[in-house]
């Protein structure tokens, strides 16, 4: 688990994980708001179902694939918090949308 | 966004904003990309919006970066930040996703700053979640004040690894144990560049006060570890290792790891850059000239993406790269080019004194690299373990493409990024060769995953 160092962020945004409404900092990454909320892990993989979770937070493992506003294999170390966001785990390959 | 540029840098690290400045002072019409939101690379991560408090926690070295960055801010260069470079061929032509736009840019010179990342080595559950890089640890205290809740543990081995316990230590971070497979032989094998290292010794000094400080606040750091294996259902819950010659075990939900770093050299792969085995980095390095110029004209290559040299070495590599195309550009004759790099050549020279010292100290032995387990999965994405990688090898399958079609390790998502040297490895200890026998993947672009419809976006005339 994670916990936040003492600082009050000056903007806060609200976002949806996995269909709960949760409070993070402005500004941070999705990959930091799920590790941050205890999530545990974003995605399973397409081979085996198993659960991963981010491992190198600077966009080379590509391990954070998640579903973000709909759309599948975000990376979530990329992408940054913004109000009403919804982000949710990827299943397998998620599906691409047309 | 112009569609062509003097040069175009990629990567905001100390050799991309370094460069970028040295360039815009002589009027070069210079544009730089980059994947993140603001510039300082993952070494000066977050710069500009770190509270000052966790700067000054980070440490002295941490805060150099800022006179960089607002030395870049105001450059006047066109800066492209949240924007993939995914593909650079011969003719300077340069692949970019922005906002998930894509789009091609060319450029009469290209400098590739991409830095380094973490050299990955897979051990057994290495996949489950709760087990991140020491760096992605970094990143979240860096950028984000995140900190391990409790009980986390360090395993590895090289500098990072030390640097980030003294920096969890001075937040306030509970660590259950820091475990060293640096192998005690490693002494022996850096004992020869002691003495070059002395001349360096600002930075003996400090790791040693790291360690003091470690040991003084009673962090228990255990030595010559090996046999590191992370266990858990679907989140890690426990470790187990090997130390003087017992098999230990730690209950912990957080497992930090750390091999060292090598360069991040993708994109440099897919442009067709020339790349060779550097024994004493244990990385492949982008062949290139004393001014950064790699085997396409054209294309240059500077800091940790050429060769691990860290932080401050990069800022002077940048900035040489930078002259030799400002010379390149007309703008500046050899004398003038000679007489301004002398400055970096000699702040590199000093900086370099520390290399082989920590190269031999923090050598990775071959039994780690060469995953010793055959359960234990190699490639992230595609889940190929080692031993059916050995199973393609032994089936006659010699070198690392060859691996990759058979097996698809390498095939997703990450493009090989996370098992190119682990696979680089098994072959050529599996094959009794070389490792430059065995080969690396051939990298192609797109070097970061695109979807049919960003392609499609790219009009004839652009792709033309």
């Amino acid at each position: 688990m994670f916990k936040r160092l003492d600082n009050t962020p000056e903007k806060l945004v609200t976002v949806t994980i996995e269909g709960q409404p949760v409070v993070v900092p402005a500004g941070e990454t999705v990959a930091a708001a799920v590790l941050a909320s205890g999530l545990g892990h974003t995605r399973t993989t397409p081979v085996s179902d198993t659960p991963r979770a981010p491992f190198c937070l600077m966009g080379v493992c590509y391990e954070c694939l998640m579903v973000i506003n709909g759309q599948p294999n975000q990376l979530a170390c990329r992408e940054v918090v913004d109000e009403g966001m919804t982000i949710e785990r990827q299943h397998g390959l998620g599906e691409l949308s047309t | 966004m112009k569609d062509h540029y003097s040069l175009v840098i990629i990567g905001a690290g100390p050799a991309g904003l370094a460069a970028a400045v040295v360039a815009a002072e002589y009027g070069l019409a210079v544009a730089l990309l980059d994947e993140q939101a603001a510039p300082g690379g993952q070494i000066y991560r977050a710069m500009e919006s770190i509270p000052t408090e966790r700067a000054e926690l980070l440490g002295a070295e941490y805060q150099r970066g800022r006179r960089l960055v607002s030395a870049f801010r105001d450059s006047g260069v066109d800066y492209f930040p949240n924007t993939q470079a995914w593909s650079l061929n011969h003719r300077r032509e340069i692949g970019l996703l922005r906002d998930s736009t894509p789009g091609m840019i060319t450029a009469d010179q290209v400098l590739l700053a991409s830095g380094a990342m973490e050299r990955p080595i897979p051990f057994p559950g290495w996949t489950l979640p709760g087990v991140m890089n020491a760096g992605a640890g970094q990143i979240l205290m860096k950028a984000h004040g995140i900190i391990p809740a409790d009980g986390v543990v360090l395993a590895g081995s090289g500098p990072l690894l030390l640097l980030l316990a003294w920096q969890y230590l001075h937040v306030g971070v509970k660590m259950k144990a820091i475990l060293d497979l640096t192998p005690v032989r490693n002494h022996l094998r850096a004992l020869p560049h002691l003495p070059r290292a002395l001349l360096a010794g600002h930075y003996l000094l400090k790791g040693m006060a790291y360690k003091r400080d470690l040991k003084r606040a009673g962090i228990s750091t255990l030595h010559n570890v090996s046999g590191l294996d992370a266990k858990g259902k679907e989140q890690l819950e426990s470790i187990s290792f090997t130390h003087q010659g017992r098999q230990q075990t730690i209950e912990t939900d957080m497992l930090l790891v750390h091999f060292g770093v090598i360069p991040h050299s993708h994109l440099s792969r897919a442009a067709g850059c020339e790349h060779n085995w550097d024994s004493s980095q244990q990385c492949w390095r982008p062949q290139r000239n004393d001014w950064g110029q790699s085997s396409i004209d054209g294309i240059l290559i500077a800091g940790d993406g050429a060769g691990i040299g860290g932080a401050r070495t990069a800022e002077h590599d940048g900035r040489l790269a930078a002259l030799q195309v400002v010379h390149l550009l007309g703008r500046i004759d050899l004398h003038e080019r000679d007489q301004l790099a002398r400055n970096d050549r000699k702040w590199m020279r000093e900086e370099l004194h520390i290399r082989p010292f920590l190269e031999a100290f923090f050598h990775i032995p071959g039994k780690l690299l060469s995953i010793p387990d055959d359960n234990t999965i190699i490639c992230r994405c595609e889940e190929v373990t080692a031993g059916e990688i050995r199973k393609a090898v032994a089936d006659g399958h010699s070198d690392s493409n060859q691996v990759k079609f058979l097996t698809r390790c390498g095939m997703g998502p990450c493009q090989g990024r996370q098992c190119a040297d682990a696979v680089a490895h098994i072959v050529a200890a599996a094959g009794g060769q070389s490792i430059d026998q065995g080969g690396h993947y051939r990298g192609r672009p797109p070097v970061t995953p695109l979807t049919l419809g960003q392609l499609a976006c790219l009009t004839s005339e652009e792709t033309e």
